[in-house]
């Protein structure tokens, strides 16, 4: 119990003492992991509704891997991105490797598949209510799509906050493909995992207490954001 | 939205994460050094590469991993510089082409640690491989790496010297814990468990609970680090302008001087011997 006090005391004197090496990570930390969810949001939103709308042979296939896709382990997608960005792999000479674009790759790949899946069942749901009144309006099948995202963007906000959730919790392909360089690559998880194998026990819980309150922020910033945009939508 | 624009954001999207990172450094010379978690853990970069870059203008970038690892990584040529501890497999490195040339840097040394209640009364031994050995007769816990590491490529040629087999009681009373040293420490300091160490990583870990220095003093258990230039001839994005200049410094005086100079608690970590 010794640790978890000290855990809180480190929390709170790394916080009130505005340490700018723990300024630096957390915001590569948000900037990462946000810019990762901006991208498999672009990505995950359109190809969930279009799978959600449309009929296809194989849908049935494509529906299970993307569902299946939400497991898959973070250090099998670092490796994945690491073997890809690797001076060795296809995509080498972009010398992204131990940059943070080749983080928020990762996490991308992390995210995409969750917010596909999520955003699939949710307009799946609405599409069974509104076919008929969408198709007597004479509206398309890409008409459909924004329509029904649009309809449905209260719930797809949480579906991104899910994403942003998976996103800056994971250590495992973050380490891989950023290296966890300090001042370059180094965020909130890393962090943590470099202090606990340092055995600063204390440190490392305290850094996760942050990460908490940071993930708890933008969770309370969204959830006003979202009771905008509800509030908008009912009026 | 059609397809077209948001294809465009997608590419706009990408094409400015991928300048953020590169963009805040983009003026500033740096190599990219691949090493080993003990340089790190220990704090002896954080005391050497701030010297460095004011003296050069180079600024360091140190991926930690484990010594095979690292390895790994420097032959697929994602690395400028390589700087570990497993002599064999350095000159191999050399002799396959991935590397210019090795030279020894430092050392420091392997120590076994160990709970404090001895239960395979070793405590005061110096003969590093009779100590295992007795470990092993004891049905002790030992955790081991088992990352293919320096320190577990080190602990395995000790294991072999005592005559005995540790992998078939893996699960048993031997631990592979497949991680680095810190988290390998953390799990021989939560069990009761015997390990070897680096010194430095050992002095620099802050969780030793009842763990304490059993085994020490065995030629066996030196530990020389080196560090190799990665090949530019093998892989022409190699800086190696600013690479031969992080070693020419490592090796020079000035550098000498400053891995000598870095104390933990009073003790010296590394001790140089460049030739």
């Amino acid at each position: 119990m010794d640790d978890l006090s000290g855990a809180f005391a480190q929390a709170f004197r790394l916080i009130a003492g505005f340490d700018p090496d723990l300024l630096e990570i957390v915001t590569l930390s948000l900037q990462v992991s946000l810019s990762a969810v901006i991208v498999a949001g672009l990505i995950g939103l359109p190809a969930g509704a279009a799978v959600a709308v449309m009929r296809f042979p194989g849908r049935a296939v494509v529906i299970a891997v993307m569902n299946a896709m939400m497991g898959l382990p973070p250090v099998v997608a670092g490796l994945a991105v690491y073997l890809m960005l690797s001076r060795a792999g296809p995509l080498g000479d972009w010398g992204l490797l131990y940059t943070p674009s080749a983080m928020v790759i990762a996490q991308t790949v992390l995210v995409a598949p969750i917010i596909a899946a999520l955003t699939r069942q949710a307009i799946e749901d609405l599409h069974g209510d509104y076919d008929e009144q969408l198709r007597a309006f004479g509206i398309g099948r890409s008409g459909m799509i924004t329509t029904l995202l649009w309809e449905a963007r209260v719930g797809l906000f949480t579906v991104l906050l899910a994403g942003f959730g998976r996103a800056i919790a994971e250590v495992g392909a973050v380490i891989m493909v950023g290296g966890n360089i300090n001042h370059v690559t180094r965020v909130m998880t890393t962090a943590i995992a470099l202090e606990t194998s340092k055995g600063a026990l204390e440190l490392a819980l305290g850094l996760g207490i942050v990460l908490l309150v940071i993930v708890l922020g933008v969770n309370a910033l969204a959830g006003l954001l979202r009771m905008g945009v509800a509030g908008r939508a009912h009026a | 939205m059609t397809k077209r624009t948001l294809c465009n954001i997608l590419a706009t999207l990408i094409l400015s994460l991928s300048l953020f990172g590169a963009a805040a450094r983009a003026d500033n010379a740096f190599i990219l050094v691949q090493s080993t978690t003990s340089t790190q853990n220990s704090g002896l970069f954080d005391h050497i590469l701030p010297q460095f870059t004011e003296a050069s203008g180079i600024e360091v970038r140190v991926v930690a991993v484990g010594t095979g690892q690292a390895i790994r990584n420097a032959a697929n040529g994602d690395g400028d510089v390589l700087l570990v501890h497993a002599e064999s497999a350095e000159v191999a490195f050399v002799a396959d082409g991935l590397g210019v040339e090795r030279f020894d840097l430092m050392y420091n040394d392997f120590v076994i640690v160990g709970p404090s209640g001895d239960p395979a009364a070793v405590m005061g031994m110096t003969n590093a491989s009779d100590a295992l050995a007795m470990i092993a007769e004891s049905g002790s816990a030992f955790a081991s790496r088992g990352d293919d590491s320096g320190t577990h490529k080190k602990e395995r040629s000790l294991w072999q010297e005592a005559g005995v087999d540790p992998v078939v009681s893996s699960g048993d009373w031997y631990q592979e814990t497949g991680s680095g040293m810190g988290a390998t420490l953390n799990t021989a300091s939560g069990m009761g468990a015997y390990a070897l160490t680096d010194r430095a990583t050992w002095i620099a870990f802050e969780n030793k609970g009842d763990l304490v220095i059993a085994v020490e003093g065995d030629d066996a258990l030196f530990n020389q680090y080196g560090v190799i230039l990665v090949n530019p001839q093998r892989f022409e994005h190699v800086k190696s302008d600013e690479g031969q200049a992080f070693i020419d410094w490592l090796l020079s005086s000035d550098g000498q001087n400053a891995i000598g100079a870095y104390q933990l608690d009073g003790q010296q970590l590394f001790f140089p011997n460049a030739k």
